[in-house]
């Protein structure tokens, strides 16, 4: 994987596990990667892994059982407020970037109502 | 850990490094980088017991760094001329008759992981690949430090990058420690937790990696050309 230079690498593996999820490719209830495995995979050292499971786990993402490892959350409510959150902070972030280059918001808004109303292609 | 306390080391009246005080955390993977002459070598000279400092302290968890402690650090040089008539096999078999800790096994197994050949001679071998045989041979061996000068110095991207997921393999940052010197910073930034900017035989720089890109939304690429560049500012008006 190829990171960004303006984040910490381990938020950018937090989001591509969080993207996966979202897509479907890991689903609720699936048992992760062991640290070593998933360290391996992304080509980052063991300790950056260790804080992606940490972090996840603090967010309700993950649960590890004692001896059988790190498991996706099934709580598909608290599945839902991540989605929310994650959706909120995407949409803001295309907001600020938009009115760096003077576009406003309800300009935004009447191009998004454009492209769905198949104005647009 | 590794503590450096006031050290300086001289070759002849030149002093490679200068009055140095750093602790090294164990369980990490730590980058020393600065230009050539900076004072890499010397430092991983010094931390392996290879060569002792005129001045100052130096203590690996806590005990002065000797030839006793020498036992408890793999220590790879920078230099390609090693035992050219050997096959790979015979040099994990040499390095078993030396090494207590050494592992034949586990280094047949990193020398599989990275591609080569046990019954290859290291002279035939291209430079790559000698370079992947002694990284099997240093990761052979069960210690709780691995001290390695310019382990990707002069291999191609793909070397450098299975010698790096060898790393990540075989070393366990729960007990062992790797301290790299390099100029690969883009090949090596994502298995860093520390890096270590030396000049002129100083240390300018000693920072956790994670922490330059979250504070200051940089990679260490661009952080290293910003710090050498401010260096030379006020080396100059220090000058001047």
């Amino acid at each position: 994987m190829d990171f960004l230079p303006d984040k910490p690498i381990y938020q950018q593996i937090m989001e591509k596990i969080f993207g996966d999820l979202l897509k479907g490719s890991v689903k609720p209830g699936d048992r992760l990667p062991s640290v070593r495995e998933y360290a391996l995979e992304f080509g980052v050292n063991a300790n950056t892994m260790q804080r992606v499971y940490k972090e996840l786990e603090l967010m309700h993402l993950t649960e590890t059982k004692r001896g059988q490892g790190t498991f996706v959350t099934d709580d598909m409510q608290r599945l839902e407020e991540l989605r929310e959150e994650m959706m909120q902070s995407l949409v803001t972030n295309f907001i600020h970037q938009m009115e760096s280059f003077g576009f406003t918001e309800q300009e935004v808004i009447v191009q998004i109502s454009k492209r769905n109303r198949g104005e647009l292609d | 850990m590794i503590q450096f306390n006031n050290v300086t080391k001289k070759y002849g009246k030149k002093e490679a490094v200068k009055n140095i005080t750093l602790t090294l955390p164990r369980g990490r993977i730590i980058g020393l980088v600065g230009e050539n002459g900076s004072g890499k070598s010397t430092l991983l000279k010094i931390m392996s017991g290879v060569s002792l400092p005129q001045y100052g302290k130096i203590t690996l968890d806590g005990v002065n760094v000797s030839k006793k402690t020498a036992n408890h650090v793999a220590y790879l040089p920078d230099a390609d001329e090693i035992y050219p008539y050997f096959t790979v096999k015979q040099l994990f078999q040499y390095y078993d008759s030396q090494f207590p800790d050494f592992n034949f096994d586990k280094a047949c197994i990193v020398a599989q992981f990275l591609d080569i050949d046990l019954n290859a001679s290291l002279k035939k071998l291209s430079k790559g690949n000698r370079g992947r045989a002694k990284i099997a041979a240093t990761l052979g061996r069960e210690v709780d430090y691995y001290l390695l000068d310019e382990p990707l110095s002069g291999l191609d991207p793909m070397v450098r990058q299975s010698i790096i997921k060898g790393f990540i393999q075989f070393v366990d940052t729960e007990s062992q420690t790797i301290i790299l010197s390099t100029h690969e910073l883009k090949d090596v930034e994502p298995i860093l937790d520390n890096i270590v900017v030396l000049r002129d035989g100083n240390i300018i720089a000693n920072e956790p990696v994670e922490a330059i890109r979250e504070l200051q939304r940089i990679d260490i690429t661009t952080w290293m050309t910003r710090l050498f560049r401010e260096g030379e500012i006020n080396g100059n008006k220090a000058n001047s």
